[in-house]
């Protein structure tokens, strides 16, 4: 079994990476040989970083950057047509009486759902994602995943949120969850491809560390926390690993990849912790949706209220925004 | 590309409760000094914060006279628990003034606002807390049955961390029936008075603690005073070795915390990122104004280049500017003749070859301000790994196994503390075991707790403060 033969069409592994994935053993060796995880101290900077004083002008900025990089997420059972047609409006339109209020980046539902999704979001510049994979377990085959990549990708979907097989990575076959990332990445042709950790299940900074490399070496365009699913899900810490791995990703192969934190950000004060993180530990060029994302179904709101108290001057109140 | 500008977040001067002038404590009452009054500045804005009296030779006997008088009459006397409702009152008060507090050593000290409020003044309180709980308990702290104080106590304390100095030597000499005379250093007097008025709300008996301001001068006075029992010194190394000399021969118990050119040693298995963490902690905390500095890095010959790298990435995110303002994370040298000190050994680094790395983050106009630097291709034989810099400056050297590691942290003449950045238990063991030094860090740095003794090897001083072991240095044992 080789890395090559069933991906061919993902792309290759930069340059002064190419050892580490060439077999099983090095990429063991690589992943085990990152630098590892100081637990208090990834928590006390994480923390440390919270204190900025973002008001005014700095808060404006951050609430419309904030809403810029949301990623609107309906991942329920009960999803129809008409709650994803609801969504895509609103990810268009996010305050119908601010006119001036940024779009969202994206709207994420399930594969079935993505042609609802692309059709009502045509022309409005907002992505379509989609969580492919046998999201949230992933608990299926590598064809069924395949299979389900393909028919968010045929549908239209613009980004295709992964799941990592967290069993495969707890049990240390690293290289099988690196040539899955990979074929995925290929089944993805021209969408991008997200690759959720599900750091919660990972239960180490360690893992996140090695999680997030692996991501990254086989292709993913972003690293994404959680599905929401499971708790704990984004948290400041483990978001600031990732955001560490792909400043440093960047600094040995020159590319720029992304960091989704995804689950429990539900406030503007929370959102404005994460931006200053991604500003700090990742650095400024990251402060762009291409870059940046939350994954949220309810931080929409709070920013959209806190957005009109700084705009208005007074606070309005939750049903002055729209329930969709 | 838009640029994410954080908003100033200044902390009103007001807070600080600033008065025109600060008058000397003897006796319970802030007195007039007979020495010249000096102008204290704020090292931020170099203006004038407040005048302030200052001792001189008689007063410093009428204190002694008066702390005498409270020793033998009062506070030897009081039982334990007494005197811990004393400290645990004062420790209450500092906590309740304790944004006054922050402010008003900021303004005085020019330390980042977050420092003083986060770190300084809650550790203060926290060594008052810690000494309260041992006044009635020194019979059973393993001294033998009973323990006895030594009388009055002289201590004369630095500019670095005013009030935090100030608790480390107050709290172990009152818990265990010592009265004290104390000199703040000259350029940063404030929150030592308004912890004067501290002890008169706490209604502490007349005289068990004085406090006053002045210059070299009184601190020598205070150390050659016939009726003082014990000194304590924090402070530079040359003054410690002077007050050792005149001590000398006489009766006086002594304990100096003095320089130090700590090491801070990082294996190629460390947890990188946050050993850059702890190395930036280690030298930028406090504009590098800390005795235990981690100044000198020792990092594997196989991960240097990576480590400066991140390690400069990670200084360049470091905001420089008003102490007042919660975003700063480097605050103002604390005088014009500091900053001079701290140019003229940088030069030297220069001088000597070094590669020097400054950041690039703006410096403000005013006031005194200096960039945080950092010293690649440094070598034993240089100055800048020798001298203690006391500034935002920090020196890069390498070594090749864990016996040179050892034998380059142990290669100085001072010795207060060590880092240790491995993810291997085994090797910190070891390591602790060899480093000649006070205080030993694994994985951090800069961590204080009034449980931990603190206090040095060689250069850096003899003696310990904090801990059990810091109350032995107040008791005749």
């Amino acid at each position: 079994m080789t890395a090559t033969t069933s991906t061919s069409a993902a792309p290759a592994t930069p340059a002064p990476l190419v050892d580490a994935t060439r077999d099983d053993a090095s990429l063991r060796r690589f992943l085990l040989g990152l630098p590892g995880v100081d637990q208090v101290g990834v928590e006390q900077r994480a923390a440390g970083l919270g204190t900025r004083s973002i008001k005014k002008d700095a808060k404006r900025w951050a609430i419309d950057t904030a809403i810029s990089m949301v990623d609107l997420t309906t991942l329920e059972g009960a999803d129809t047509r008409g709650k994803v047609r609801a969504l895509a409006a609103k990810a268009v339109r996010p305050d119908p009486e601010r006119q001036d209020t940024p779009r969202v980046a994206a709207v994420c539902v399930y594969p079935d759902m993505v042609a609802t999704a692309v059709e009502a979001l045509k022309g409005s510049g907002v992505h379509v994602a989609s969580v492919a994979t046998g999201f949230p377990a992933g608990r299926t085959s590598r064809e069924i995943k395949l299979a389900d990549t393909k028919i968010a990708v045929e549908a239209g979907a613009h980004e295709v949120d992964m799941v990592i097989d967290r069993g495969a990575f707890l049990e240390g076959r690293y290289m099988d969850v690196f040539e899955e990332i990979r074929a995925i990445k290929a089944a993805c042709g021209d969408a991008h491809l997200k690759v959720i950790l599900e750091t919660g299940e990972l239960a180490t900074y360690d893992n996140v560390r090695r999680a997030s490399w692996l991501a990254l070496l086989a292709g993913g365009d972003f690293i994404k926390t959680s599905t929401g699913k499971v708790s704990p899900a984004a948290t400041l810490p483990v978001t600031h690993i990732m955001l560490q791995a792909v400043h440093d990703w960047h600094v040995q192969t020159g590319e720029l990849r992304g960091v989704k934190p995804a689950g429990g950000i539900r406030t503007t004060k929370d959102a404005i912790k994460y931006l200053v993180a991604v500003h700090e530990v990742a650095g400024e060029p990251w402060l762009t949706p291409d870059l940046f994302r939350f994954g949220a179904s309810s931080l929409l709101n709070d920013l959209l209220l806190q957005r009109r108290t700084q705009v208005d001057g007074h606070y309005s109140g939750p049903d002055y925004v729209t329930v969709d | 590309m838009p640029v994410f500008e954080y908003a100033p977040a200044p902390e009103s001067r007001a807070i600080a409760n600033l008065k025109d002038a600060y008058k000397p404590f003897v006796n319970g009452e802030f007195v007039d000094g007979s020495g010249e009054p000096l102008k204290t500045i704020n090292p931020a804005t170099e203006e004038v914060l407040a005048e302030v009296g200052t001792a001189s030779k008689s007063d410093v006997d009428i204190a002694v006279k008066a702390a005498r008088k409270a020793f033998t009459g009062v506070w030897s006397k009081m039982p334990g628990t007494e005197r811990a409702k004393y400290l645990f009152r004062i420790a209450r008060l500092i906590q309740e003034r304790s944004r006054e507090l922050a402010v008003l050593e900021s303004l005085d000290n020019g330390k980042p606002i977050k420092e003083s409020r986060d770190s300084d003044v809650p550790t203060a309180a926290a060594h008052f807390f810690y000494h309260a709980g041992w006044a009635d308990k020194l019979d059973y702290a393993g001294y033998g049955p009973s323990p006895r104080p030594l009388g009055v106590a002289g201590q004369i304390i630095p500019w670095n961390f005013p009030l935090l100095m100030l608790a480390w030597k107050i709290a172990p000499a009152l818990a265990t029936g010592n009265t004290v005379v104390l000199k703040p250093a000259e350029t940063t007097p404030l929150t030592a008075l308004v912890f004067a008025e501290i002890c008169q709300q706490a209604e502490l008996p007349p005289g068990v603690v004085n406090i006053l301001p002045g210059a070299g001068d009184i601190g020598a006075s205070i150390v050659e005073h016939g009726d003082i029992d014990k000194i304590a010194f924090t402070g530079s190394t040359e003054v410690g070795k002077a007050i050792q000399r005149q001590v000398a021969g006489t009766p006086k118990k002594l304990t100096l915390e003095l320089g130090g050119k700590a090491a801070n040693i990082v294996f190629e298995d460390a947890p990188l990122d946050q050993a850059v963490e702890g190395i930036v902690n280690g030298i930028f905390f406090n504009q590098g104004h800390v005795c235990c500095a981690g100044s000198r890095l020792l990092v594997q010959e196989s991960i240097a280049e990576e480590v400066l790298e991140k390690l400069r990435y990670r200084v360049s995110t470091l905001r420089i500017g008003d102490p007042l303002d919660k975003n700063t994370d480097i605050g103002a040298i604390n005088s014009a003749e500091q900053l001079a000190k701290i140019r003229g050994l940088v030069e030297a680094g220069d001088a000597e070859g070094a590669q020097r790395w400054t950041s690039p983050c703006p410096v403000p106009d005013r006031g005194f301000f200096f960039a945080p630097t950092v010293f690649a291709n440094v070598h034993q034989s240089m100055r800048i790994a020798r001298e203690e810099i006391f500034g935002p400056v920090l020196s890069v050297l390498t070594f090749r196994t864990p016996d040179e590691a050892v034998a380059k942290a142990n290669n100085t003449p001072y010795g207060l503390s060590a880092g240790i950045w491995t993810e291997k238990g085994s090797r910190i063991l070891w390591m602790a075991n060899q480093l000649r030094a006070g205080v030993v860090w694994a994985n951090t740095f800069n961590r204080f707790d009034p449980t931990a003794p603190f206090g040095g090897y060689q250069e850096s001083g003899f003696g310990r403060e904090g801990g059990r072991t810091g109350l032995e240095a107040y008791l005749n044992v």
